[in-house]
Protein backbone atom coordinates (compact mmCIF):
# COMPACT_ATOMS: atom_id res chain seq x y z
CA UNK A 1 0.00 0.00 0.00
CA UNK A 2 2.71 2.24 1.30
CA UNK A 3 4.35 1.66 -2.74
CA UNK A 4 1.14 3.51 -4.26
CA UNK A 5 1.45 6.77 -1.72
CA UNK A 6 4.75 6.56 -3.21
CA UNK A 7 4.69 6.86 -6.52
CA UNK A 8 1.50 9.39 -6.63
CA UNK A 9 4.18 11.99 -5.13
CA UNK A 10 4.62 14.81 -8.09
CA UNK A 11 7.05 13.94 -10.25
CA UNK A 12 8.46 17.24 -9.94
CA UNK A 13 10.55 15.90 -7.21
CA UNK A 14 12.02 13.27 -9.45
CA UNK A 15 13.17 15.69 -12.00
CA UNK A 16 14.78 18.37 -9.13
CA UNK A 17 16.54 14.69 -7.95
CA UNK A 18 17.75 14.31 -11.89
CA UNK A 19 18.52 18.01 -12.46
CA UNK A 20 20.53 18.28 -9.19
CA UNK A 21 22.25 15.18 -10.32
CA UNK A 22 23.21 16.26 -13.54
CA UNK A 23 24.71 19.42 -12.07
CA UNK A 24 26.54 17.48 -9.98
CA UNK A 25 28.02 15.17 -12.56
CA UNK A 26 28.54 18.22 -14.76
CA UNK A 27 30.61 19.71 -12.09
CA UNK A 28 32.85 16.82 -11.43
CA UNK A 29 33.82 16.56 -15.10
CA UNK A 30 34.75 20.16 -15.12
CA UNK A 31 37.12 20.03 -11.91
CA UNK A 32 39.66 17.56 -13.62
CA UNK A 33 40.66 20.68 -16.19
CA UNK A 34 41.03 23.34 -14.13
CA UNK A 35 41.01 26.74 -15.87
CA UNK A 36 43.90 27.75 -13.13
CA UNK A 37 46.47 24.89 -13.49
CA UNK A 38 48.03 25.64 -16.83
CA UNK A 39 47.56 29.40 -17.55
CA UNK A 40 49.35 32.76 -16.51
CA UNK A 41 52.87 31.71 -17.02
CA UNK A 42 52.36 34.37 -19.91
CA UNK A 43 50.93 36.95 -17.69
CA UNK A 44 53.79 37.51 -15.15
CA UNK A 45 55.28 40.50 -15.99
CA UNK A 46 58.44 40.54 -13.58
CA UNK A 47 60.59 38.32 -15.31
CA UNK A 48 61.75 35.24 -14.09
CA UNK A 49 58.78 34.38 -11.96
CA UNK A 50 56.03 31.70 -13.13
CA UNK A 51 52.68 31.33 -11.68
CA UNK A 52 50.64 28.30 -11.71
CA UNK A 53 49.78 25.11 -9.96
CA UNK A 54 52.18 22.19 -9.31
CA UNK A 55 51.16 19.12 -7.83
CA UNK A 56 53.54 16.75 -5.36
CA UNK A 57 52.84 13.91 -4.21
CA UNK A 58 54.65 12.89 -0.65
CA UNK A 59 54.68 10.32 1.62
CA UNK A 60 52.65 10.25 4.65
CA UNK A 61 55.76 11.06 7.08
CA UNK A 62 56.72 14.11 5.42
CA UNK A 63 52.86 15.71 5.79
CA UNK A 64 53.80 18.30 8.25
CA UNK A 65 57.00 19.48 6.72
CA UNK A 66 56.15 19.62 3.37
CA UNK A 67 52.98 21.43 4.26
CA UNK A 68 55.63 24.28 5.59
CA UNK A 69 57.78 23.99 2.83
CA UNK A 70 54.40 24.14 -0.09
CA UNK A 71 53.79 27.21 2.21
CA UNK A 72 57.33 28.57 2.22
CA UNK A 73 57.57 28.17 -1.61
CA UNK A 74 53.95 29.61 -2.44
CA UNK A 75 55.16 32.84 -0.29
CA UNK A 76 58.22 33.10 -2.03
CA UNK A 77 56.82 32.63 -6.22
CA UNK A 78 53.91 34.96 -6.30
CA UNK A 79 51.17 33.24 -8.15
CA UNK A 80 52.05 29.10 -7.01
CA UNK A 81 50.05 27.18 -5.99
CA UNK A 82 51.17 24.27 -4.77
CA UNK A 83 48.92 21.03 -3.92
CA UNK A 84 49.60 18.86 -1.59
CA UNK A 85 48.75 14.96 -1.66
CA UNK A 86 50.13 12.18 1.26
CA UNK A 87 49.90 9.05 1.42
CA UNK A 88 51.77 5.75 2.04
CA UNK A 89 54.38 5.95 -0.62
CA UNK A 90 54.08 2.08 -2.18
CA UNK A 91 50.03 4.18 -2.55
CA UNK A 92 51.69 6.88 -4.00
CA UNK A 93 53.54 4.81 -6.55
CA UNK A 94 50.37 2.77 -7.85
CA UNK A 95 48.61 6.32 -8.24
CA UNK A 96 50.92 7.91 -10.55
CA UNK A 97 51.15 4.41 -12.59
CA UNK A 98 48.12 4.79 -12.88
CA UNK A 99 48.20 7.91 -14.43
CA UNK A 100 47.49 10.69 -11.42
CA UNK A 101 48.80 13.95 -12.77
CA UNK A 102 51.77 15.04 -10.38
CA UNK A 103 55.08 16.96 -11.08
CA UNK A 104 56.86 15.66 -8.03
CA UNK A 105 57.20 12.50 -5.95
CA UNK A 106 58.85 12.27 -2.85
CA UNK A 107 59.26 9.03 -1.35
CA UNK A 108 59.90 7.70 2.03
CA UNK A 109 62.12 5.18 0.77
CA UNK A 110 64.16 4.66 -2.55
CA UNK A 111 62.47 0.99 -2.90
CA UNK A 112 59.20 2.76 -3.48
CA UNK A 113 61.02 5.69 -5.75
CA UNK A 114 62.80 2.57 -8.18
CA UNK A 115 59.22 0.94 -8.90
CA UNK A 116 58.52 4.44 -11.14
CA UNK A 117 61.96 3.63 -13.37
CA UNK A 118 62.01 5.99 -16.20
CA UNK A 119 58.81 8.16 -14.95
CA UNK A 120 60.68 9.25 -12.24
CA UNK A 121 63.26 11.79 -13.63
CA UNK A 122 66.86 11.94 -11.43
CA UNK A 123 65.53 11.24 -7.94
CA UNK A 124 67.48 13.17 -5.90
CA UNK A 125 68.17 12.18 -1.78
CA UNK A 126 66.93 15.14 0.38
CA UNK A 127 66.60 13.81 3.60
CA UNK A 128 67.08 10.68 5.97
CA UNK A 129 65.36 8.74 9.07
CA UNK A 130 66.61 6.74 11.88
CA UNK A 131 65.15 4.44 14.62
CA UNK A 132 63.95 5.35 17.69
CA UNK A 133 62.56 3.96 20.54
CA UNK A 134 59.09 5.20 21.16
CA UNK A 135 57.65 5.10 24.95
CA UNK A 136 54.54 6.21 27.03
CA UNK A 137 55.72 9.21 28.72
CA UNK A 138 57.87 8.91 31.90
CA UNK A 139 58.67 5.34 30.15
CA UNK A 140 57.04 3.00 32.93
CA UNK A 141 58.93 -0.30 31.92
CA UNK A 142 62.05 1.77 31.94
CA UNK A 143 63.42 0.82 28.67
CA UNK A 144 66.94 2.29 27.46
CA UNK A 145 68.48 0.54 24.98
CA UNK A 146 67.45 -1.69 21.99
CA UNK A 147 68.72 -5.10 24.00
CA UNK A 148 66.00 -3.88 26.45
CA UNK A 149 63.54 -4.75 23.52
CA UNK A 150 63.74 -8.44 24.11
CA UNK A 151 62.55 -8.28 27.88
CA UNK A 152 60.08 -10.98 27.84
CA UNK A 153 57.55 -9.11 29.31
CA UNK A 154 57.63 -5.76 27.47
CA UNK A 155 54.81 -5.20 25.66
CA UNK A 156 56.27 -4.39 22.39
CA UNK A 157 54.72 -2.85 19.36
CA UNK A 158 56.39 -2.40 16.06
CA UNK A 159 55.48 -2.10 11.53
CA UNK A 160 55.21 -5.21 9.63
CA UNK A 161 57.84 -6.54 8.18
CA UNK A 162 56.24 -5.67 4.89
CA UNK A 163 56.03 -1.47 5.52
CA UNK A 164 59.39 0.13 5.45
CA UNK A 165 59.98 0.98 9.15
CA UNK A 166 59.54 -2.65 9.78
CA UNK A 167 61.77 -3.82 7.49
CA UNK A 168 64.00 -0.82 9.13
CA UNK A 169 63.09 -2.59 12.65
CA UNK A 170 63.82 -6.29 11.28
CA UNK A 171 67.41 -5.14 9.68
CA UNK A 172 68.54 -3.60 13.01
CA UNK A 173 67.37 -6.64 14.77
CA UNK A 174 69.53 -9.33 12.60
CA UNK A 175 72.54 -6.56 12.91
CA UNK A 176 72.66 -6.60 16.82
CA UNK A 177 71.00 -10.65 17.47
CA UNK A 178 68.39 -9.20 19.38
CA UNK A 179 65.44 -11.07 19.14
CA UNK A 180 62.01 -9.20 19.30
CA UNK A 181 58.82 -11.27 20.02
CA UNK A 182 55.96 -8.07 19.54
CA UNK A 183 52.67 -8.00 20.73
CA UNK A 184 51.34 -6.63 17.68
CA UNK A 185 53.19 -5.75 13.97
CA UNK A 186 50.95 -3.01 12.80
CA UNK A 187 50.36 -1.53 9.41
CA UNK A 188 51.80 1.61 9.86
CA UNK A 189 54.24 3.82 12.11
CA UNK A 190 50.86 6.34 13.01
CA UNK A 191 49.49 2.50 14.09
CA UNK A 192 52.47 2.06 16.50
CA UNK A 193 52.76 5.31 17.93
CA UNK A 194 48.50 5.36 18.86
CA UNK A 195 49.69 2.27 20.56
CA UNK A 196 52.14 3.63 22.10
CA UNK A 197 50.67 7.04 23.38
CA UNK A 198 47.31 5.04 24.40
CA UNK A 199 49.50 3.12 27.11
CA UNK A 200 48.61 -0.39 25.47
CA UNK A 201 52.07 -0.70 24.32
CA UNK A 202 55.39 -0.58 26.42
CA UNK A 203 57.32 0.52 23.35
CA UNK A 204 57.42 0.88 19.87
CA UNK A 205 59.59 1.19 17.30
CA UNK A 206 59.16 4.33 15.46
CA UNK A 207 61.60 6.76 13.25
CA UNK A 208 62.96 10.07 15.11
CA UNK A 209 60.67 11.97 13.50
CA UNK A 210 57.96 9.98 14.27
CA UNK A 211 58.77 10.42 17.90
CA UNK A 212 59.23 14.49 16.91
CA UNK A 213 56.22 14.79 15.50
CA UNK A 214 54.21 13.02 18.26
CA UNK A 215 54.67 15.73 20.63
CA UNK A 216 54.58 15.34 24.20
CA UNK A 217 52.15 12.24 23.50
CA UNK A 218 55.26 9.66 23.64
CA UNK A 219 58.93 9.77 24.63
CA UNK A 220 61.90 8.84 22.49
CA UNK A 221 64.73 6.61 23.87
CA UNK A 222 67.44 7.18 21.44
CA UNK A 223 70.04 3.70 20.44
CA UNK A 224 73.41 3.48 18.60
CA UNK A 225 72.43 0.89 16.77
CA UNK A 226 69.97 2.71 14.95
CA UNK A 227 72.69 3.42 11.81
CA UNK A 228 72.25 -0.10 10.99
CA UNK A 229 69.53 0.88 9.17
CA UNK A 230 69.41 4.63 7.78
CA UNK A 231 66.47 5.16 5.31
CA UNK A 232 66.77 7.78 2.57
CA UNK A 233 64.04 10.14 1.00
CA UNK A 234 64.60 10.55 -2.63
CA UNK A 235 62.73 13.36 -4.57
CA UNK A 236 62.34 13.22 -7.97
CA UNK A 237 59.69 15.07 -10.94
CA UNK A 238 57.53 12.96 -12.83
CA UNK A 239 57.87 12.86 -16.68
CA UNK A 240 54.58 13.40 -16.72
CA UNK A 241 54.79 16.80 -15.29
CA UNK A 242 52.88 19.44 -17.14
CA UNK A 243 54.98 22.25 -15.52
CA UNK A 244 58.27 21.12 -15.65
CA UNK A 245 59.96 23.87 -14.74
CA UNK A 246 57.91 24.97 -11.35
CA UNK A 247 58.78 21.31 -10.52
CA UNK A 248 62.49 21.52 -10.84
CA UNK A 249 61.76 24.79 -8.59
CA UNK A 250 60.25 22.96 -6.30
CA UNK A 251 63.10 20.19 -5.63
CA UNK A 252 65.74 22.61 -5.52
CA UNK A 253 63.93 24.90 -2.76
CA UNK A 254 63.68 21.42 -0.54
CA UNK A 255 67.32 20.88 -1.35
CA UNK A 256 67.95 24.41 -0.46
CA UNK A 257 69.27 25.64 2.89
CA UNK A 258 65.98 26.79 3.77
CA UNK A 259 64.29 23.98 2.87
CA UNK A 260 66.45 21.19 4.87
CA UNK A 261 66.37 23.39 8.20
CA UNK A 262 62.24 22.97 7.99
CA UNK A 263 63.86 19.04 7.56
CA UNK A 264 65.81 18.92 10.15
CA UNK A 265 63.72 21.01 13.06
CA UNK A 266 61.23 17.94 12.51
CA UNK A 267 63.88 15.39 13.05
CA UNK A 268 65.40 14.31 9.72
CA UNK A 269 69.08 13.73 9.03
CA UNK A 270 71.27 14.73 6.26
CA UNK A 271 70.46 12.75 2.82
CA UNK B 1 -1.10 -7.98 -0.87
CA UNK B 2 -3.08 -10.86 -3.37
CA UNK B 3 -3.17 -7.95 -6.05
CA UNK B 4 0.17 -7.24 -5.91
CA UNK B 5 1.31 -9.66 -8.08
CA UNK B 6 -0.99 -8.32 -10.62
CA UNK B 7 0.58 -4.97 -9.92
CA UNK B 8 3.81 -5.81 -10.44
CA UNK B 9 2.62 -7.50 -13.65
CA UNK B 10 0.85 -4.26 -15.18
CA UNK B 11 4.05 -2.18 -13.82
CA UNK B 12 2.35 0.10 -11.99
CA UNK B 13 4.81 1.52 -9.43
CA UNK B 14 7.84 1.20 -11.78
CA UNK B 15 8.39 3.15 -14.96
CA UNK B 16 10.23 2.53 -17.24
CA UNK B 17 12.84 5.02 -16.97
CA UNK B 18 13.50 3.32 -13.31
CA UNK B 19 15.47 1.00 -15.54
CA UNK B 20 18.33 3.50 -16.71
CA UNK B 21 19.73 4.63 -13.04
CA UNK B 22 18.94 1.11 -11.66
CA UNK B 23 21.53 -0.64 -13.88
CA UNK B 24 23.84 2.14 -13.84
CA UNK B 25 23.47 1.23 -9.87
CA UNK B 26 24.24 -2.05 -10.53
CA UNK B 27 27.02 -1.91 -12.52
CA UNK B 28 28.79 0.88 -9.95
CA UNK B 29 29.06 -1.77 -7.44
CA UNK B 30 29.19 -4.58 -9.97
CA UNK B 31 32.30 -3.66 -12.00
CA UNK B 32 34.63 -2.81 -9.43
CA UNK B 33 34.55 -6.21 -8.28
CA UNK B 34 34.79 -7.33 -11.52
CA UNK B 35 37.71 -5.48 -12.14
CA UNK B 36 39.32 -7.34 -9.05
CA UNK B 37 38.03 -10.93 -10.59
CA UNK B 38 40.05 -9.65 -13.17
CA UNK B 39 43.04 -8.69 -11.42
CA UNK B 40 43.43 -12.04 -10.16
CA UNK B 41 46.34 -14.03 -10.76
CA UNK B 42 45.38 -17.62 -11.35
CA UNK B 43 47.97 -19.42 -11.62
CA UNK B 44 49.53 -18.80 -8.32
CA UNK B 45 45.74 -18.29 -6.35
CA UNK B 46 45.90 -21.66 -4.89
CA UNK B 47 49.33 -21.00 -3.31
CA UNK B 48 48.26 -17.07 -2.62
CA UNK B 49 45.65 -18.20 -1.01
CA UNK B 50 47.20 -21.21 1.08
CA UNK B 51 50.25 -19.49 2.25
CA UNK B 52 50.77 -19.96 6.26
CA UNK B 53 49.82 -16.34 6.59
CA UNK B 54 46.55 -16.21 4.87
CA UNK B 55 45.46 -19.57 5.80
CA UNK B 56 45.65 -17.94 9.84
CA UNK B 57 44.58 -15.13 8.97
CA UNK B 58 40.96 -16.32 7.73
CA UNK B 59 40.64 -19.06 10.24
CA UNK B 60 40.92 -16.26 13.04
CA UNK B 61 38.72 -14.36 11.35
CA UNK B 62 36.29 -17.23 10.91
CA UNK B 63 36.41 -18.17 14.23
CA UNK B 64 36.14 -14.88 16.08
CA UNK B 65 33.49 -14.04 13.39
CA UNK B 66 31.34 -17.27 14.67
CA UNK B 67 32.22 -16.24 18.60
CA UNK B 68 30.92 -12.42 17.93
CA UNK B 69 27.97 -13.68 16.41
CA UNK B 70 27.44 -15.41 19.23
CA UNK B 71 27.82 -13.02 21.59
CA UNK B 72 25.76 -10.44 19.16
CA UNK B 73 23.08 -13.17 20.03
CA UNK B 74 23.35 -13.04 23.63
CA UNK B 75 23.22 -9.67 24.11
CA UNK B 76 21.25 -8.53 21.09
CA UNK B 77 18.01 -10.27 21.70
CA UNK B 78 17.52 -8.63 24.63
CA UNK B 79 18.05 -5.24 23.77
CA UNK B 80 15.99 -6.06 20.95
CA UNK B 81 13.27 -7.41 23.05
CA UNK B 82 13.13 -4.16 25.44
CA UNK B 83 13.25 -1.89 22.61
CA UNK B 84 10.76 -3.83 20.68
CA UNK B 85 8.05 -4.64 23.80
CA UNK B 86 8.61 -1.58 26.05
CA UNK B 87 8.05 1.99 26.03
CA UNK B 88 9.73 4.68 28.52
CA UNK B 89 11.07 8.27 28.39
CA UNK B 90 14.06 8.30 26.17
CA UNK B 91 13.68 5.32 24.19
CA UNK B 92 14.07 7.02 21.05
CA UNK B 93 17.18 8.45 22.04
CA UNK B 94 18.57 4.65 23.52
CA UNK B 95 17.97 3.18 20.51
CA UNK B 96 19.63 5.96 18.37
CA UNK B 97 22.68 5.43 20.88
CA UNK B 98 22.52 1.47 20.25
CA UNK B 99 22.38 2.16 16.84
CA UNK B 100 25.48 4.35 16.53
CA UNK B 101 28.35 1.69 16.13
CA UNK B 102 26.46 1.55 12.15
CA UNK B 103 27.36 4.89 12.00
CA UNK B 104 30.54 6.15 13.11
CA UNK B 105 33.80 5.38 11.80
CA UNK B 106 34.86 1.65 12.62
CA UNK B 107 38.18 4.04 13.63
CA UNK B 108 36.05 5.80 16.22
CA UNK B 109 34.80 2.81 17.63
CA UNK B 110 38.07 1.46 18.28
CA UNK B 111 39.45 4.28 19.86
CA UNK B 112 36.13 4.51 21.80
CA UNK B 113 36.77 0.69 22.67
CA UNK B 114 40.66 1.47 23.92
CA UNK B 115 39.82 3.97 26.24
CA UNK B 116 37.14 2.01 27.46
CA UNK B 117 39.22 -1.43 28.34
CA UNK B 118 42.65 -0.53 27.28
CA UNK B 119 45.12 -0.92 29.82
CA UNK B 120 44.84 2.77 30.45
CA UNK B 121 41.42 2.68 29.84
CA UNK B 122 37.84 3.53 32.50
CA UNK B 123 37.90 -0.23 32.75
CA UNK B 124 41.38 -0.97 32.50
CA UNK B 125 42.79 -0.85 36.49
CA UNK B 126 39.37 -2.99 37.30
CA UNK B 127 40.34 -5.20 34.53
CA UNK B 128 43.96 -5.52 35.54
CA UNK B 129 42.86 -5.82 39.05
CA UNK B 130 40.81 -9.07 38.16
CA UNK B 131 43.76 -10.59 35.95
CA UNK B 132 42.24 -9.36 32.47
CA UNK B 133 44.08 -8.24 29.73
CA UNK B 134 42.77 -7.54 26.39
CA UNK B 135 45.26 -5.32 25.17
CA UNK B 136 46.28 -7.49 21.39
CA UNK B 137 44.60 -10.72 22.63
CA UNK B 138 42.16 -12.34 20.44
CA UNK B 139 39.42 -11.70 22.96
CA UNK B 140 39.79 -7.80 21.63
CA UNK B 141 39.35 -9.15 18.29
CA UNK B 142 35.86 -10.60 19.62
CA UNK B 143 35.16 -7.57 21.22
CA UNK B 144 35.50 -4.87 18.71
CA UNK B 145 33.60 -7.19 16.09
CA UNK B 146 30.53 -7.90 18.22
CA UNK B 147 30.81 -4.04 19.09
CA UNK B 148 30.53 -2.94 15.57
CA UNK B 149 28.28 -6.11 14.45
CA UNK B 150 26.07 -5.76 17.36
CA UNK B 151 23.52 -2.93 15.98
CA UNK B 152 22.80 -5.25 13.02
CA UNK B 153 21.30 -7.82 14.90
CA UNK B 154 19.42 -5.73 17.18
CA UNK B 155 18.13 -3.42 14.46
CA UNK B 156 16.69 -6.66 12.53
CA UNK B 157 15.36 -8.19 15.41
CA UNK B 158 13.57 -5.23 16.83
CA UNK B 159 12.18 -4.76 13.69
CA UNK B 160 10.85 -8.48 13.21
CA UNK B 161 9.23 -8.26 16.51
CA UNK B 162 7.56 -4.90 16.08
CA UNK B 163 5.91 -6.69 12.60
CA UNK B 164 5.08 -9.55 14.40
CA UNK B 165 2.96 -7.96 17.00
CA UNK B 166 1.79 -8.89 20.34
CA UNK B 167 -1.34 -10.59 19.80
CA UNK B 168 -0.14 -14.46 20.08
CA UNK B 169 1.79 -13.36 23.10
CA UNK B 170 -1.36 -11.85 24.98
CA UNK B 171 -3.20 -14.70 23.57
CA UNK B 172 -0.98 -17.26 25.18
CA UNK B 173 -0.79 -14.81 28.38
CA UNK B 174 -4.28 -15.46 28.89
CA UNK B 175 -4.40 -19.07 28.40
CA UNK B 176 -1.72 -19.04 31.54
CA UNK B 177 1.36 -18.59 30.05
CA UNK B 178 3.98 -16.99 32.01
CA UNK B 179 6.40 -14.08 30.47
CA UNK B 180 9.26 -17.11 30.24
CA UNK B 181 7.30 -19.15 28.68
CA UNK B 182 5.51 -16.75 26.18
CA UNK B 183 9.18 -15.54 25.19
CA UNK B 184 10.29 -18.79 24.81
CA UNK B 185 7.83 -20.53 23.18
CA UNK B 186 5.60 -17.48 20.84
CA UNK B 187 7.88 -14.66 20.64
CA UNK B 188 11.07 -16.56 19.65
CA UNK B 189 9.30 -18.89 16.97
CA UNK B 190 7.36 -15.90 15.74
CA UNK B 191 10.59 -13.45 14.90
CA UNK B 192 12.89 -16.72 14.20
CA UNK B 193 13.48 -15.56 10.45
CA UNK B 194 14.56 -11.87 11.44
CA UNK B 195 16.86 -13.28 14.12
CA UNK B 196 18.34 -15.79 11.48
CA UNK B 197 19.19 -13.03 8.96
CA UNK B 198 20.26 -10.51 11.68
CA UNK B 199 22.97 -13.29 13.02
CA UNK B 200 23.83 -13.89 9.02
CA UNK B 201 24.27 -9.74 8.94
CA UNK B 202 26.44 -9.39 12.46
CA UNK B 203 28.27 -12.65 11.06
CA UNK B 204 28.96 -10.87 7.66
CA UNK B 205 30.37 -7.92 9.38
CA UNK B 206 32.33 -8.96 11.91
CA UNK B 207 34.27 -11.05 8.87
CA UNK B 208 34.49 -7.63 7.27
CA UNK B 209 35.96 -5.87 10.09
CA UNK B 210 38.60 -3.89 9.87
CA UNK B 211 39.43 -0.47 11.15
CA UNK B 212 38.25 -1.16 15.03
CA UNK B 213 40.09 -4.17 14.79
CA UNK B 214 43.56 -2.52 13.86
CA UNK B 215 43.16 0.46 16.22
CA UNK B 216 41.80 -1.79 19.61
CA UNK B 217 43.45 -4.73 18.52
CA UNK B 218 46.25 -4.64 17.25
CA UNK B 219 47.54 -7.35 14.32
CA UNK B 220 49.90 -10.14 14.97
CA UNK B 221 49.92 -13.19 12.96
CA UNK B 222 47.24 -16.20 14.20
CA UNK B 223 46.44 -13.86 17.35
CA UNK B 224 44.67 -10.72 16.15
CA UNK B 225 45.37 -10.20 11.98
CA UNK B 226 42.09 -11.12 10.40
CA UNK B 227 41.94 -11.10 6.92
CA UNK B 228 41.21 -7.98 6.61
CA UNK B 229 44.40 -6.73 8.37
CA UNK B 230 45.92 -9.10 5.95
CA UNK B 231 44.92 -8.21 2.97
CA UNK B 232 45.50 -4.37 4.08
CA UNK B 233 48.84 -5.49 4.81
CA UNK B 234 49.99 -7.51 2.10
CA UNK B 235 48.80 -4.75 -0.23
CA UNK B 236 52.08 -3.05 0.04
CA UNK B 237 54.57 -5.83 -0.44
CA UNK B 238 52.49 -8.92 -2.41
CA UNK B 239 49.26 -6.99 -4.47
CA UNK B 240 48.91 -10.55 -5.96
CA UNK B 241 48.19 -12.38 -2.69
CA UNK B 242 46.31 -9.07 -1.27
CA UNK B 243 43.89 -9.26 -4.60
CA UNK B 244 43.66 -13.40 -4.36
CA UNK B 245 42.62 -12.60 -0.43
CA UNK B 246 40.17 -10.38 -1.42
CA UNK B 247 38.34 -12.36 -3.78
CA UNK B 248 38.57 -14.90 -0.64
CA UNK B 249 36.54 -12.85 1.39
CA UNK B 250 34.25 -11.70 -0.89
CA UNK B 251 33.20 -15.13 -2.27
CA UNK B 252 32.72 -15.88 1.66
CA UNK B 253 30.73 -12.61 2.11
CA UNK B 254 28.26 -13.49 -1.14
CA UNK B 255 27.65 -17.59 0.77
CA UNK B 256 26.68 -15.82 3.86
CA UNK B 257 24.54 -12.84 1.88
CA UNK B 258 23.10 -15.62 0.19
CA UNK B 259 22.26 -17.90 3.01
CA UNK B 260 20.76 -14.42 4.82
CA UNK B 261 18.39 -14.12 1.28
CA UNK B 262 17.29 -17.52 1.06
CA UNK B 263 16.15 -17.45 4.85
CA UNK B 264 14.43 -13.87 4.14
CA UNK B 265 12.93 -15.59 1.07
CA UNK B 266 12.08 -19.10 3.03
CA UNK B 267 9.63 -16.22 5.33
Amino acid sequence: MKSTVTTLIPHRRARALGIVLAAALAVAGCSSDDPDSDGGSGSGSNGGSEAGTITVLAAASLTDTFTELGEMFEEENDGVTVQLSFGGSSTLVEQIQSGAPADVFASADEKNMEKLGDEAIEPAPFASNTLEIAVPPGNPAGVESFQDLAEPDLKLVICAAEVPCGTATEKVAEATGVELSPVSEEQSVTDVLGKVSSGEADAGVVYKTDVVGAGDSVEGVEFNESTEAVNTYPIAQLAEAENSELAQKFIEFVLSDAGQQVLADAGFGKP
Amino acid sequence: MANSSTQRGRGIGRPRWLYLPAAVGAAFVLLPLLAMIARVDWTNFFSLITSESALDALLLSLRTSSVSTLLCIVLGVPMATVLARTQFRGQGLLRSLVLLPLVIPPVVSGIALLYTFGRKGMLGSTMEFLGIEVAFSTAAVVMAQTFVALPFLVISLEGAMRTAGERYEVVAATLGAGPTTVFRRVTLPLVMPGLLSGAVLAFARSLGEFGATITFAGSLQGVTATLPIQIYLERVSDPDAAVALSLVLVVVAVLVIGIAGQRRGAR
